[in-house]
Formats: C-alpha cells, structure tokens, sequence
C-alpha cells in the first residue's frame, strides 16, 4: 500500500499476480489438454473397455483355450432394428473369427447410423483386436432395408498373462448405434447426407 | 500502488453506500462477505428444510403442492414437476451452500477480515479486485436462484443434476436454459475465487510485517495461503469442464456426447480433479481457525506448529491425486482403484497428525469452555467421525454398495455440514467481538452450539443407518422400511432450524445490548495479531508495522 509502509519490502505484486494468472491460464490449457490425452489414453491402454484396432490380421499364434465371446447390441436415437445374428461365439484364444450383427432401417427416410462399442469387461478392451468392423465407417440403410454388418475379431493370447483376467471365460461386446444426422445446435450450413463435418473418421469414436 | 495513498488517514473514509460498494476496505468487503455468507446459507438451509420435510415419510410430501404453488402445475404434472423440483432443491442446496455459503465465509469472510491483519499488513495487495471479488457472487446466486424458476427439461423446473451436473443428464438430459444459468453460475462464481486466491497468495507472500516469515505465520494465514493455491489449480480445471458443458450443450462440440466420439466419464474425470481439492479448499480455512480458538481458550501455543502447517500442505497436496475415489463404480481397473485407495487412505495421516496435535495443545492445558470453544470442541468431534467414515468409503471394495447412498451424504455432511459450518460458527464467535466491538450473549451462543449440536446429529447419524440398509441418495420416495430414520432425521433438521434463529436473534441481541467486548476478551492465549488492534479495528490499520519477535 501506501510507499512509506512498504519500503522494507520491494517484491512486486504485480509479478507474483501475473504468475499466479499464468498458472490459471495454465491449468484451464491442462483442462482442455485432458480431452485428446484421455483420448489416446483409452486407445493406448484399452482403458474404460476400449478396443483396439488391429493392424495384423491375425494373432500369429492360437492357444488351445477356449474363450466365449457373447454380442450385445442396443440403438440409441435411431429407428432400427439392431441385433447380433448369433447371441455368442466360443472360440480359441487368438483364433480370427467373423461375427454378424443385422440392422434393419424401420423409419421412412433413409438414415445414417453409425456405431460405438466397447467390450466387458473392460480391462479386455486392449487385448480385444478389430481387424474389420462395421463401426469403422459410417451405414446408410434406406427405409426397410436390412444389412448383414460383419466383424472381423481376434482375442490377444497375452491375455492370459492379465492377473485379472487370466481367468476369464467371456467377453461381451457391445455396440449402440447412434443416429449420425441430429440436429445441430450451431449453424454448420446444411449437413447434406455425409457426415464428414461431424467426425470425420470414426476412430473418433473410440472413447473409453 | 501510489494511487492508494490517497487514503492514509485514518478518518478519510466514505459513507453511506458508496463505502459498501465502492468498498476497497477488507474489512468492508470482508463484512459484505459475510452477511452474504448469511443470506445464502439461510437460502440453501431453506432448501434443505424443504427436503427433509419431504423425506419425513415415504410418499410424495409437499413437493407437488410446492410444483403447484411455484410453477403453476396441475394434477400429474404437478406430481412429475414436483418430483423434478425435489432434485433442483437438492442440487441447488449443495450448490449454494458450497459456493455461496461455506467459501464465501471462510475464504472472502474471514480470511479477508483477518489475514491481512495476522499479518501485520495494511490491506489486501489488490483492494479493488479485492472488491470485484465480491461483487461477481451477487449476480452468480441470482443467476443460480433464477435457474429454479426456468425449464430445465420438459416439465421440470431447475437444475436436477445434482451439484456434480454429471453429462449427459446435464446436457441431452437437460436442453432448457436453467442448466445454462446455473453453468454461468457457476463460471462467474469461479472467476470470483480466483481473484481472491491471486489476491491472498501476493498479500500473504508480499506482505507480511517485518520479522514475520513464513514459518512464523499465524496457521490461519497458512491455511488460507495454501487455500488459495488449491483455488487456483483446481477452479481452472472446473471451468473448463463446465465451459465444454457449455459449448456441448450450445454449439455443438461433442465432448461428452458418445456418437461424435465424445465421453462422459471424462467429465467426471475432471470434475473430481476440481472437486476433490474442493472439499479441502472448504475445510482447511477451518483447520486454520479451530488451531488458533484451541490454543487461545486451552492458554497455551498451538502443539506442533510446524507440523501442523506441513500437514495442510501436504493435505493440499496429496488432495489432487486422489479424485476417482468419486469413480470407483465407473469401472476403473483394479490397480486404478488400488491406486486410490490408497492414496486416499494416506490423507488420514495428515489430517491425523492435526486431530491429534490438537488434542496434544489441549493436553494439559487451562481450558475455559467458552462459546468459541465449545463449537471447536463440537468440530474436532464430528469432523473425526466423518473422517472415519471417509476411510471407509476410501476402499473400492466398500464403496461398492455405498456409493450413491445415504451413508455418502453422511458422510460429507459430518465433515462439512458439521465440520466446516462448526469451524465457521467457531470462528465467528472468537472474530466477533473483534469484527464489532461488542460481546454477545454467552448464554445464547451456547444455547445456539447445543441446540446446532443436537439438530445436527439427529440430522446426518441416522442416515449412517439409512445408508447401509441401502437407501439411495437424491431420490424424493423410498421404501416404508426406512421410514423411521428418516422421521428421526427430518426432526433434526427442525432442531437445527431453530439453532438458525437462535444464531440470528443472538446478533441482534449483541447489536442492541451493545456490550463493549474490548480489544482482547480472550485474555492471555489469545496471541495473534489482531487482538493488539482496538475492537473494531481502525478502518485502516498497522500504520506502524507490528515488530514480530
């Protein structure tokens, strides 16, 4: 305050208010940071049931234990009919094995739908290996029609040296699928019939 | 500063209401904070009055006849609407007492009125954003107030989301514009702390009297200082949470939307890194007053000083690496969760070392029972049951069937409701023949603190029963089976009510009696700096710098 009761001290304020400042402005930079760091987090680790995308087709070797993959599936928003062709599959760990789901367009226009999955439980996620999926890509059925919607999968042999999962019997995965036009809430002139400003990959899409 | 040594006399001072709103004084502000403070917690105290009311028997009480009185409605929707309104109350309460009641009283409060002064400075480093301070939290609680009476989602008035407005209840959940106001709220009450936290660390660390270093700092003035460090790590990070809130619900981002490849569990994520430092943000100031009323009404120094300020910095501390003990049920992996139960079994260290260093100041000292001290007394108890009770919900195994029951409300309540609001009235009944010049009753401020004590009591011990039997928290119906307690429980929250009133009429009674309090009432314990100063203090104090030995 006023200079005659300071004089002892000469540290200014106006430094220790701007680092401070920093710091906030610092922080709030860390909060949004933590939206893609979180993001590669997931995909790295599998965390939050996050699966991986393979890039190898194959696991490169296949035990001789049995592991039952069961398929769920639920809609959100859309006016489909969205379910797995069969409830379960048991196959050997490492095995590359083909499943399909069946959507079935029950609305008068035609709708694009697209699909988020995880797997339980969800420390499987990173040991839970995509090489095609349907919920890569974005799916327009016109009214009525029905689509056969294939996923090409494999199971990690490292997971049995997953304390908690060495065990394991059964994974789920499970897909919701979202409708891909909705309303947007800002001006983004016209979303025709693509996607393309919405997300534009679906890799997007793999939140834990 | 030159443009402040205008006023360096001490009767330049202004009157009317331009000393109130142009107030750069922090004992002007520091009152404003108060009595602020006040109305807000008799506000969010109404709100929670409500609820118990309505939680008396299973059923549907009184909030479809509120949704009636209030919103207009009728029949069914009058039930529905009632039921919504039921969640806005308790969001709303938690919200206000939170942001409105318990920062505002310790942090702008006292800590306004009385660190500068422990410290031996003149004023607050910053006087006018001292008073920007301020003056943002007026229009945030109408902002929070008014979203009550606004659609939330169809039929439903208010914010229902609980204070924690978790995604997507808060955003697709939600489309009306109360979530919108109470975001903005919430924002601008955020902006409000921050300016204070930058304005006490440059006040405390550029400051302080001649010969007062650090390690000599009266423990209030620490326990602010590392306060506002956690404000101002933390609120960042709530802001932006609520910022992408915002912007998802508005224009379209999809931060928390799962279609566009969002993910709502972040925003717990982040929510809890603001929110757990939060509650020690709500906490530590009180640490602060009970050390200096235990060692002043015990006449002897406070036992362990410097472990006791280390103990709050290393609370401060440990506190922002154990946030997803609020998430054990949002499936994080077993190490993730052994991970944070242990980290957040390691603050009962700390905060051991204060409960037992306070017992240690206490021990063998010349303890007088007054007023101040009976409310200290009343916090280390209940604040040592919540903290039993949070080791308990600190294991993932456990939490597993308390999470989201009455147990948790409980819990939080005995450490803040009981811990926190009793360090307040603790430190409001030491600070305020100090702060007014006059004594207070004893007799009534006893009567408050056992009135206060019992309500309380009543109030959140049966719900440890309620909680293990499984009741759910933030529902407005349960079934018969846990009607008993929860009959118990509303009686409490009568009890307490009138503990309130008792409070009110108790500083009428010493405005009007006018006792003259003196500068220090306490006698020879009390040793920190503004029991050198008159009661009140001169509106602008320590011309002469204090000599600290």
């Amino acid at each position: 305050m006023s200079g005659d009761l300071s004089k002892p001290r000469k540290v200014n304020n106006g430094i220790v208010a701007a680092v401070c400042l920093a710091f906030f402005t610092g922080m709030i930079g860390m909060a949004y940071a933590a939206v893609p760091l979180y993001k590669m987090f997931c995909q790295v680790t599998g965390y939050g049931g996050t699966t991986q995308r393979a890039e190898k087709q194959y696991a490169g070797r296949v035990l001789d234990r049995d592991i039952t993959i069961r398929f769920d599936a639920n809609t959100n928003g859309i006016p489909w009919q969205f379910e797995p062709v069969a409830r379960s599959v048991t196959i050997k760990i490492g095995e590359t094995t083909q499943a399909h789901y069946s959507a079935t367009n029950k609305f008068d226009r035609p709708i694009t739908g697209r699909a988020s999955f995880n797997v339980q439980p969800e420390m499987a996620g990173a040991y839970f290996n995509k090489v095609e999926c349907f919920c890569f890509t974005d799916t327009t059925l016109t009214p009525g029609e029905t689509l056969d919607m294939p996923v090409v999968f494999y199971v990690d042999p490292d997971i049995v040296n997953v304390p908690e999962l060495k065990d394991l019997k059964t994974i789920t995965l499970s897909y919701t699928m979202f409708p891909v036009e909705k309303k947007q809430p800002v001006a983004s002139s016209a979303p025709a019939a693509g996607s393309s400003n919405k997300v534009p990959d679906s890799d997007a899409s793999l939140g834990g | 500063m030159a443009e402040a040594a205008a006023h360096d006399h001490d009767d330049h001072r202004p009157h009317g209401w331009v000393r109130w709103v142009y107030s750069t004084n922090h004992k002007d502000i520091g009152t404003l904070y108060l009595i602020f403070a006040i109305i807000a917690g008799i506000v969010g105290g109404a709100l929670s009055v409500a609820i118990r009311m309505e939680l008396q028997e299973p059923g549907i009480q009184i909030f479809s006849g509120l949704a009636q009185m209030v919103y207009g409605m009728q029949g069914d929707a009058a039930i529905d609407g009632g039921k919504s309104m039921y969640n806005a109350f308790g969001a709303a309460h938690g919200l206000i007492m939170i942001f409105f009641m318990v920062m505002p009283a310790l942090i702008g409060g006292f800590a306004n009125w009385m660190v500068p002064i422990m410290i031996g400075a003149p004023d607050m480093a910053f006087p006018r954003m001292n008073n920007i301070s301020f003056w943002l939290l007026p229009p945030a609680f109408i902002l929070l107030l008014s979203s009550m009476f606004v659609p939330s989602a169809p039929g439903a008035f208010g914010v229902g989301g609980g204070w924690t407005i978790y995604p997507p209840l808060s955003t697709s959940g939600q489309p009306g514009p109360a979530m919108d106001l109470a975001i903005l709220a919430i924002h601008i009450a955020g902006a409000s702390s921050i300016l204070g936290a930058i304005n006490f660390i440059t006040t405390i660390f550029n400051m302080r009297a001649p010969g007062m270093t650090l390690h000599k700092m009266p423990l209030f003035a620490w326990a602010v200082l590392i306060t506002a460090f956690l404000l101002l790590l933390s609120l960042p990070v709530l802001a932006g949470a609520i910022t992408m809130l915002l912007t998802d619900r508005n224009f379209g981002t999809a931060f928390f939307v799962p279609d566009q490849g969002g993910d709502p569990i972040l925003f717990q994520h982040l929510f809890w890194f603001f929110g757990h430092p939060e509650v020690y943000i709500l906490i530590l100031p009180g640490f602060g007053i009970i050390s200096h009323i235990v060692s002043t009404f015990s006449k002897k120094p406070v036992f362990g000083y410097l472990g006791m300020a280390y103990a709050m910095v290393a609370i401060g501390a440990v506190g922002f690496i154990v946030w997803a003990h609020h998430m054990y049920t949002t499936g994080l992996s077993l190490d993730t969760q052994r991970y944070f139960v242990f980290a957040t079994m390691v603050i009962a260290v700390p905060t051991g070392v204060k409960i037992f260093s306070w017992i240690a100041t206490m021990w063998g000292g010349s303890i007088s029972f007054k007023p101040p001290m009976l409310w200290a007394l009343g916090f280390i108890f209940l604040f040592t049951i919540g903290g039993v009770t949070g080791v308990q919900l600190a294991n993932a195994g456990l939490d597993r069937s308390l999470h989201d029951t009455y147990f948790v409300i409980a819990h939080f309540h005995y450490v803040l409701s009981l811990g926190a609001v009793f360090a307040i009235f603790a430190g409001w009944y030491y600070w305020f023949p100090k702060m007014t010049g006059y004594m207070y009753s004893p007799v009534i401020a006893n009567t408050h603190f056992w009135v206060t004590f019992v309500g309380v009591n009543l109030i959140f011990f049966p719900q440890h029963f309620l909680g293990l039997a499984g009741m759910p928290r933030r529902t407005v119906d349960y079934p018969d089976a846990f009607a008993g307690w929860n009959m118990v429980s509303s009686y409490g929250s009568y009890i307490a009510a009138v503990g309130v009133a008792i409070f009110l009429y108790g500083v009428f009674e010493a405005f009007q009696k006018k006792r003259v309090a003196g500068a220090n009432p306490w006698g020879e314990g009390a040793t920190t700096l503004e029991w050198q100063l008159p009661s009140p203090p001169p509106f602008h104090q320590w011309e002469q710098l204090p000599k600290i030995k």
